[in-house]
């Protein structure tokens, strides 16, 4: 080691659920660089450390979106988070706040994937289309008004701030509200009807009360919160107006 | 697996929270200004400003019934609803209970409210 | 058999976890003096409703000391709640277009804030030209 070496001290909740009955704090000293990322940190961690510390990760870069915790209990993606703008004080390191812990740092995401699934996730045309008529032509404009929403890595950071998904798991959240929005603003797509019921419903966009912190989180600068609060209009016109209308809006 | 959704009844009292927090943020400092120190301690106003006369004819007018109504009901539809939310913020789900006391309070006062609009005459 | 025993962490004081989120119960408790400040005025017009002695004694009472400091109280919060309410205005809007491109968020906070002392200064000149 070079006589400059400094050392910093990530504390880790750790949980390891066939021989823990609750998560606890551990503390480990570890040699960095400037240029070495929370991630790499926790992953000397387990290559010198502690081998059984278990976390996600992959691409190191900010787009796959598999290393999102909690450090210094902010939502962050640990390979773009820097152990030089912490020292000398502690890091700490836990699992995805609002998430059950499966082990160490790794979530329990199914709830997630589930509500992606959900709203349907994919273009619903507007009318019957066929291969003669060829591809859809979309304008910059067009694609403009959605792209910010189709940026999310499914990182789950904006869960992890959203505090009513965490004192309510059934609630939607931003993440699949951002999607959701994405598909009905597209111009190509005519589903916005069918994914009104989700909106709608008591699991829907209105049990969020404008926190915004999901916003602030997202390394994608994707706003859902914007998507979540646009999509209150929406439903509380769809609730309105149901009896004006001949279908009666969403049901 | 596929559970059956039920529409939330939010909108109202979402849309009645909109309304009232709109008029707050645009009016309330300066009506806050007005009723509770300029006139009380006697500056930037005429010391009569709020005078039995002056707030009689004001209340028994069709636009300043609507205007005192809309403030007095809509800032408490507004508070009803963050209060509720907040309730359940800190802690306390004490669901219809709460439901009752926040929005029932707030549905108790617009009609005290329409009441006494009606009570001053016109 | 699955060995998996996921742990489910508790939300108890989860607001006082986080600045952001200590900053969002504030605001959210604005709402406590816009409740209060509108429960005096009904009370105002519910003696205004009982006639001139009653309207007076109610706008006596404005003048205790307690009912000034809470005005005081009130004033700073709901001027507060105005403030956040336009900060937080360009996560509930769509996109405003304009001249071909998007306003920014400081655009719509300020534009707010503007319409907001914009129509504080028109309420005030309403009254004036009413009292005179």
């Amino acid at each position: 080691m070079s006589d400059n070496q400094r050392v910093i001290e990530i504390e880790v909740l750790r949980y390891n659920p066939e021989k823990d009955t609750e998560p606890f704090k551990q503390v480990f000293d570890v040699p960095f660089t400037d240029d070495m990322s929370v991630l790499q940190g926790v992953q000397y961690i387990k290559d010198y450390l502690d081998g059984s510390l278990s976390f996600r990760w992959s691409c190191r870069m900010a787009i796959c979106g598999s290393c999102g915790m909690m450090i210094n209990g902010e939502p962050s993606l640990s390979c773009e988070t820097f152990l030089r703008d912490y020292y000398p004080a502690r890091v700490r390191v836990e699992a995805l706040s609002h998430f059950p812990i499966e082990k160490d740092l790794v979530i329990n995401m199914e709830g997630f994937i589930e509500k992606l699934e959900s709203i349907q996730p994919y273009i619903i045309p507007k009318e019957e289309r066929t291969l003669a008529q060829g591809e859809y032509l979309q304008t910059p404009e067009q694609l403009a008004s959605y792209e910010q929403f189709s940026s999310c890595i499914n990182c789950m950071l904006c869960y992890a701030a959203c505090p009513q998904f965490g004192l309510n798991p059934d609630f939607i959240g931003p993440g699949a509200m951002a999607l959701l929005h994405r598909y009905n603003i597209d111009s190509r797509d005519g589903g916005k009807g069918e994914r009104m019921e989700l909106v709608n419903s008591e699991e829907g966009v209105f049990n969020c009360t404008a926190v915004g912190y999901c916003s602030e989180v997202c390394p994608k600068h994707v706003d859902p919160a914007n998507a979540v609060n646009q999509n209150k209009t929406n439903s509380a016109a769809d609730y309105f107006m149901r009896f004006l209308t001949p279908k009666g809006g969403a049901k | 697996m596929k559970k059956t959704l039920k529409r939330s009844n939010a909108p109202i009292f979402w849309a009645l929270f909109g309304a009232g927090g709109m008029l707050s943020a645009l009016l309330g400092p300066m009506l806050v200004l007005i009723t509770g120190l300029a006139i009380p301690l006697g500056f930037l106003l005429p010391a009569d400003t709020m005078s039995y006369a002056n707030m009689l004819a004001f209340a028994q007018n069709i636009i300043g019934k609507g205007f005192i109504f809309a403030i007095i009901s809509l800032f408490l539809w507004h508070a009803a609803h963050r209060i509720f939310h907040s309730l359940h913020d800190i802690g306390i789900h004490a669901g219809i209970i709460a439901k009752l006391i926040c929005y029932g309070g707030a549905m108790v006062a617009t009609l005290i409210t329409a009441y006494a609009l009606l009570a001053v005459g016109f | 058999m699955s060995l998996r025993r996921p742990y489910v962490r508790s939300m108890d004081g989860w607001w006082k976890k986080n600045p952001f989120f200590v900053e969002y119960m504030i605001h959210e408790g604005t709402a406590l003096f816009v409740a209060a400040y509108a429960l005096i005025l009904l009370t105002g017009l519910v003696y205004l409703s009982r006639g001139e002695a009653a309207w007076n004694h109610w706008l006596e009472g404005l003048t205790n000391p307690w009912y000034l400091a809470f005005h005081w109280l009130a004033l700073a919060a709901i001027s507060y709640h105005t403030y956040t309410w336009f900060k937080i205005m360009p996560r509930t809007m769509p996109p405003v277009i304009v001249g071909g491109k998007r306003l920014p968020d400081w655009a719509i906070t300020g534009g707010g804030l503007a319409a907001a002392a914009g129509a504080c200064l028109v309420l005030l000149a309403v009254v004036w030209g009413m009292a005179r």
